[in-house]
């Protein structure tokens, strides 16, 4: 540690005013504050804060999906191998994962970052630290197959579309991870769907059927479905991170426990799901209407999308009570969307978006409403009184 | 052209404020990316770049006309009726435009289809009519409709050629991305033929003006 804080210090002098980089000032005080705390305190009046900035509730999301991005990796391989009738041996199948899964998570930091450097150098200011996660979690929303280039562009657009617009990290309306895979999905949309959930099968096709569990409701086949237990495990052909609810379930609670995550969008999202699925239930006329409400929680992406997508702070509800309506809202929206427009089987990222867009209209009519009950309040105290 | 006759004679055709009337319209007064008008057209037609340059030409020959002739009429035109007035005459001239497409472009005037008519709802048209033709002479009119119209025209043209390129590999519906990047696995954009995109590339193209001049950003 010691060494490192000595390699950064030598070279500040380069990086301040003057010196030869001074134009990447901004990008080396990212490196910096990235490897240590900052040293800078307030010098007059108390404040109180504690040790966690936005650069380590970012690694706490990272942590958390931790689970997800490894067990996504061993699925890559076990479905790759499996598809392909050959038995071998865990290793295998972590290395084969790796191979197909760590190109695309280094594309899609290489090109975010790049573009959040680009654009903290030409606007000066500093380089936020939001693109840690969306990065992370770029790779875990799109399939296996997606070509790199396809990543790259997506990450791109969705950083400069979805982010730079509105003023950067924090301002943002959409979030960037799902607004990439959206661009995916309406741009590529023969990458996005199909035969494109398990690596290395196109050239030996015959009798495989790489299709998600909703593609297979979708087209009314319920007695295809994998078992509940393999959906909620994860041994099922999907997005790479998505297919595992244990997994996320894992990262959840890492998410609950160290405060980063809002337990009560989780819970109403898981709520909201039920409930509309519920409701399809009592009209049970296809397969997909009739699945019991609780498959459309290990199916697809909705844990995933419920755990890190719709609790993102930034997008998500602030106030208490909007982030049960939020949440609700995205549930029901989801489930609807699935079963009535088949076109459209993933109907998490939809739903989230959706209502990422009415967040601030749902926060604003909380706040109002609260100040209308706060008005009445002293009128009520001098009649009693 | 006959409004050179009701030029005063001291004032160069080219003079320093005609000059303006041209060239204003294509950056800080643009009736698109400044005062967000027309915005229909350029949503629906600008898939690719061949329809956006016979609509970016047909705004141009109405626009152009409509002023001159409005400006004629401006003392005779009854104040209560001149909207009637002024559409009456964008009306004619667009119908005139349509039907010379339909004779020899088919199927371009089939592509634009409705949009060529919807040219008389174009509120840029409307909005020069009332705001400047009525109340200025022929000449400078006529500078005025051609300079929005091109104003107009380019931001098309922009927003089309950057969908058409990579939505579907072409220009003016020629080929212009190689073979050899589809054989790499290079595929065109699906999200460039939705409208969203047109939004979006509008957007950018406001973006950018406006980070360029600062004159334009607005507080409201």
């Amino acid at each position: 540690m010691k060494l490192l804080r000595n390699i950064v210090d030598s070279i500040r002098p380069h990086f301040g005013k003057g010196g030869k980089f001074a134009k990447f000032h901004r990008s080396f005080e990212a490196f910096d504050t990235f490897l240590f705390v900052q040293g800078n305190v307030t010098r007059r009046g108390s404040h109180i804060r504690d040790a966690i900035d936005m650069k380590r509730t970012m690694f706490f999301v990272i942590i958390a999906l931790v689970p997800t991005l490894l067990f996504g990796m061993w699925n890559v391989g076990y479905q790759h191998y499996m598809a392909i009738g050959a038995d071998v041996s865990f290793i295998d199948q972590i290395v084969y994962g790796l191979i197909k899964v760590l190109p695309i998570v280094v594309v899609s930091y290489a090109s975010g970052l790049a573009v959040e450097f680009l654009f903290a150098e030409l606007r000066d200011h500093e380089v936020n630290e939001g693109f840690l996660v969306s990065g992370m979690l770029i790779p875990l929303v799109l399939p296996v197959t997606t070509p790199l280039w396809m990543v790259a562009v997506a990450t791109i657009f969705a950083v400069i579309i979805g982010k730079e617009v509105f003023g950067g990290t924090g301002m943002n309306i959409l979030n960037p991870a799902l607004l990439a895979r959206a661009f995916l999905f309406f741009a590529y949309p023969a990458y996005m769907s199909g035969e494109v959930w398990i690596s290395g099968t196109a050239e030996q096709l015959d009798g495989i059927s790489g299709a998600t569990s909703l593609a297979v409701l979708a087209s009314n086949e319920g007695h295809m479905l994998p078992s509940l237990f393999d959906m909620f495990i994860g041994t099922i052909p999907g997005s790479i991170g998505e297919t595992s609810t244990l997994a996320i379930i894992l990262g959840a609670s890492i998410l609950v426990a160290t405060g980063v995550g809002s337990l009560r969008i989780m819970l109403s999202v898981v709520a909201g799901g039920l409930f509309m699925g519920g409701v399809f239930n009592l009209f049970a006329v296809n397969d997909f209407m009739a699945v019991p409400a609780y498959y459309h929680l290990v199916m697809g992406g909705f844990a995933f999308g419920a755990v890190y997508m719709a609790t993102d702070p930034v997008t998500a509800s602030q106030t208490g009570i909007g982030k049960y309506i939020y949440g609700v809202m995205i549930g029901v929206i989801t489930v609807l969307i699935r079963v009535v427009n088949p076109a459209y089987p993933e109907g998490m990222m939809l739903a989230i978006l959706f209502m990422n867009v009415f967040a601030p209209l749902i926060d604003h009519y909380v706040v109002q409403s609260n100040i209308k009950r706060r008005l009445r309040r002293p009128v009520k105290a001098q009649v009693t009184i | 052209m006959s409004d050179t006759n009701n030029m005063p004679l001291k004032e160069p055709l080219f003079s320093a404020k005609n000059k303006k009337l041209l060239t204003d319209p294509l950056g800080k007064e643009n009736p698109i990316n400044v005062q967000v008008l027309g915005i229909c057209s350029v949503l629906a037609i600008t898939v690719q770049l061949k329809p956006s340059l016979v609509m970016a030409l047909s705004v141009l020959v109405v626009m152009g006309t409509a002023n001159v002739v409005i400006s004629l009429l401006r003392n005779t035109i009854p104040p209560r009726i001149r909207i009637i007035v002024q559409l009456t005459v964008i009306a004619s001239l667009v119908i005139l435009v349509d039907q010379v497409l339909r004779a020899f472009l088919y199927d371009v005037s089939r592509q634009l289809s409705v949009f060529v008519g919807l040219i008389i709802t174009n509120c840029i048209i409307m909005g020069r009519l009332e705001a400047f033709a009525m109340k200025s002479k022929p000449w400078p009119s006529f500078l005025d409709g051609i300079g929005n119209a091109v104003g107009y025209g380019w931001v098309l043209l922009a927003v089309a050629f950057f969908r058409e390129l990579f939505g579907s590999g072409t220009l003016m519906g020629y080929q212009v991305v190689p073979n050899i990047f589809y054989e790499y696995g290079y595929v065109n954009n699906g999200l460039m033929i939705l409208p969203p995109m047109a939004l979006i590339t509008i957007g950018i193209i406001i973006w950018v003006q406006r980070s360029r001049d600062k004159s334009l950003i607005d507080i409201s």
